[in-house]
């Protein structure tokens, strides 16, 4: 990671999308882009990969329905099979039909949730954190993109000022 | 324009001639007196377990001793009345085989014509390349609900035992049916069958003829009398979807009632018909016909397909959980006739329509892999099969079902039918409608 980065801001996300291209394209590494709201096709621009997080939420899915199966399993089963209203106790097969919405919410349940709490983690996300934010701009109506200096300043900023930049920064990028 | 190969309609010919002669001898097969019936059942035992005469009687009189020859009174008559019921249901056979297939294709057809209303007063951005196609298939709501609607004349006429409320000298030692008989009536079932299909079947031709008209209309006034025309079709078709299930489905055992039953029946006609509306599109872009429609297309019907799949396992099970769960018995022979002999079919189409999709068409990638959608389209298009199958078999022929000649005849006559007609409408129109206000949103879709 450069130590020394250029701050590109934009007032359009089509304009942006056209500076992504043309600076990727030119082999300069993109550090990070800042949007006010998700810029359609942004990630495919840059070149990001396909998240993994619907298939953490499977496993997580399955995780839950095990759960459910073992808990009911146990509880109703197992440990203390008691004649409820003439259900039958005697195996799980035979009273599934009855821990079926037990089985359907905690899938959900497990899913949603630790799904939840993955991308959180992932995307370093928590209460008191401090907001990673180069320009207060960037969260209202403008766009900016951080491209890494390795010696060759002067050929960066002509080409970003191509690409239709409104403003550029150099800045020492902290930490 | 489409042409219709060559090979298809060859393949859809031999199909309905190869149903026809399985029909005739399924026709043909069934026993027409008492004797025959047991003959059949004897040799089917025999085959089963090479036991002697003695065995067959002992079982189908329901005694233990073996050789019950000390039947008394009671019971010779109690073997009667078993006889002719047994009787009743091998003759039943062919007529369930030939009703199931029947409606199976139809129901297909009418499922496409709710998804073609919905798609329209919905105003969708994605599917006016579909249009035609769906029109296609609908085209065979004509031929098949005829068929099914001769059927059903033909049942009223006693030329089967399909329908017992239909049997004046049932009614008359059944208090329940006496009570029904102002709905479950001969003349008012035919006279609402006849109100439903003239419903379905004229909305269908006037859609299309607006279709039509609109490519060579230089305004917008029938795209948008499509609209609401489609609009009040869907009204129309709520009301009779579910009061169709009851006659034509639920009616086949009419001593049982379910609340949610006109809305599983139509989740099962929904997604066989979005089904065959994906497998149809595919087969014509693999043989370059519709060029604009691409793999986010084929992705929406496959996304339509996985939901409406769960969406008819939520209300199988709804159905399925109450009734056993409060097993008020009056309810709940329903499923016990199922869960004793009808255990294979019944829990083979649970995974066929439900577990199946749900772990193939879960990841988004595959859904765009057509020969993907095709082979989830086949087991699903089984799977509703069976579905009819068990709604209307246990109540028909009992314990004496197979999916034999009988069975693969009605689905190869009325599979062979279906493509001929559908394929035949397909030739009538081009497959790109010309000037739908939202073609062009269409033809650009991606997802």
């Amino acid at each position: 990671m450069a130590s020394k980065v250029i701050q590109a801001l934009y007032t359009d996300d089509d304009v942006l999308m056209h500076a992504v291209k043309k600076v990727r394209a030119d082999h300069h590494h993109i550090e990070e882009v800042y949007t006010p709201f998700p810029v359609h096709g942004l990630d495919k621009a840059m070149g990001l990969e396909d998240t993994r997080i619907a298939i953490t939420s499977f496993m997580y899915g399955c995780l839950g329905l095990a759960v459910a199966i073992v808990m009911m399993n146990y509880i109703m089963i197992d440990d203390w099979p008691q004649d409820i209203g003439g259900k039958p106790s005697f195996s799980y097969l035979e009273n599934m039909p009855a821990f079926v919405p037990i089985m359907f919410e905690l899938t959900v349940f497990f899913a949603a949730h630790l799904m939840v709490i993955t991308f959180y983690l992932r995307s370093r996300m928590w209460p008191f954190k401090k907001a990673e934010n180069p320009d207060v701009r960037t969260t209202d109506d403008h766009f900016l993109m951080e491209v890494g200096i390795h010696d060759n300043e002067d050929e960066l900023t002509a080409l970003l000022w191509e690409t239709g930049a409104v403003e550029l920064k150099v800045t020492e990028k902290e930490s | 324009m489409y042409t219709f190969s060559n090979r298809l309609k060859i393949g859809s010919f031999i199909a309905m001639a190869v149903g026809l002669i399985f029909l005739a001898i399924g026709f043909i097969s069934a026993p027409s007196t008492v004797e025959e019936a047991k003959a059949i059942v004897a040799a089917a035992h025999d085959d089963g377990h090479g036991g002697g005469h003695g065995e067959v009687n002992a079982h189908e009189g329901g005694n233990e001793g073996h050789g019950a020859s000390t039947a008394h009174g009671e019971e010779a008559a109690h073997d009667a009345s078993h006889d002719e019921h047994l009787l009743h249901q091998l003759q039943n056979r062919p007529w369930s085989a030939l009703y199931v297939a029947a409606f199976f294709f139809f129901m297909i057809s009418l499922g496409v014509l709710a998804f073609y209303a919905i798609q329209r007063a919905a105003q969708a951005g994605w599917s006016p390349l579909l249009f035609r196609v769906m029109e296609g298939i609908t085209a065979y709501l004509v031929p098949g609900g005829i068929i099914v609607f001769v059927i059903l004349v033909l049942s009223v006429l006693h030329m089967n035992h399909m329908f017992v409320w239909m049997d004046a000298d049932v009614v008359a030692h059944d208090k329940l049916l006496q009570g029904k008989a102002g709905y479950l009536n001969p003349t008012f079932f035919l006279v609402r069958a006849a109100i439903f299909l003239g419903g379905w079947i004229f909305y269908r031709e006037y859609s299309r003829k607006l279709s039509l008209a609109q490519d060579e209309s230089d305004d917008n006034t029938n795209f948008v009398k499509n609209f609401r025309w489609s609009a009040a079709f869907l009204v129309f078709y709520l009301i009779t979807e579910s009061m169709m299930s009851w006659d034509w489905i639920m009616s086949v055992d009419p001593h049982w009632f379910s609340t949610l039953f006109g809305w599983y029946v139509f989740a099962s006609m929904f997604v066989s018909g979005i089904t065959v509306i994906a497998m149809i599109s595919i087969y014509l872009k693999s043989k370059g016909y519709l060029e604009n429609v691409n793999d986010s297309h084929i992705h929406d019907l496959a996304k339509f397909m996985f939901a409406i799949s769960i969406f008819w396992t939520y209300l199988w099970f709804s159905q399925f959980m109450l009734i056993w769960y409060a097993n008020i018995p009056e309810e709940v022979t329903y499923y016990i006739a199922r869960f004793q002999d009808y255990k294979l079919p019944f829990f083979g189409m649970l995974a066929m329509n439900f577990i199946f999709p749900l772990l193939v068409l879960m990841n988004s990638d595959y859904k765009r892999v057509n020969w993907f959608v095709i082979m989830a389209g086949i087991i699903v298009l089984l799977g509703h099969y069976l579905d009819v199958f068990n709604m209307i078999m246990p109540a028909t022929v009992g314990d004496q079902w197979h999916i034999g000649i009988p069975e693969i005849g009605g689905i190869l006559f009325f599979g062979g039918l279906f493509v001929f007609w559908v394929f035949n409408t397909l030739t009538k129109a081009p497959l790109q409608p010309k000037r739908n206000p939202f073609l062009e949103e269409s033809r650009q879709f991606h997802y």
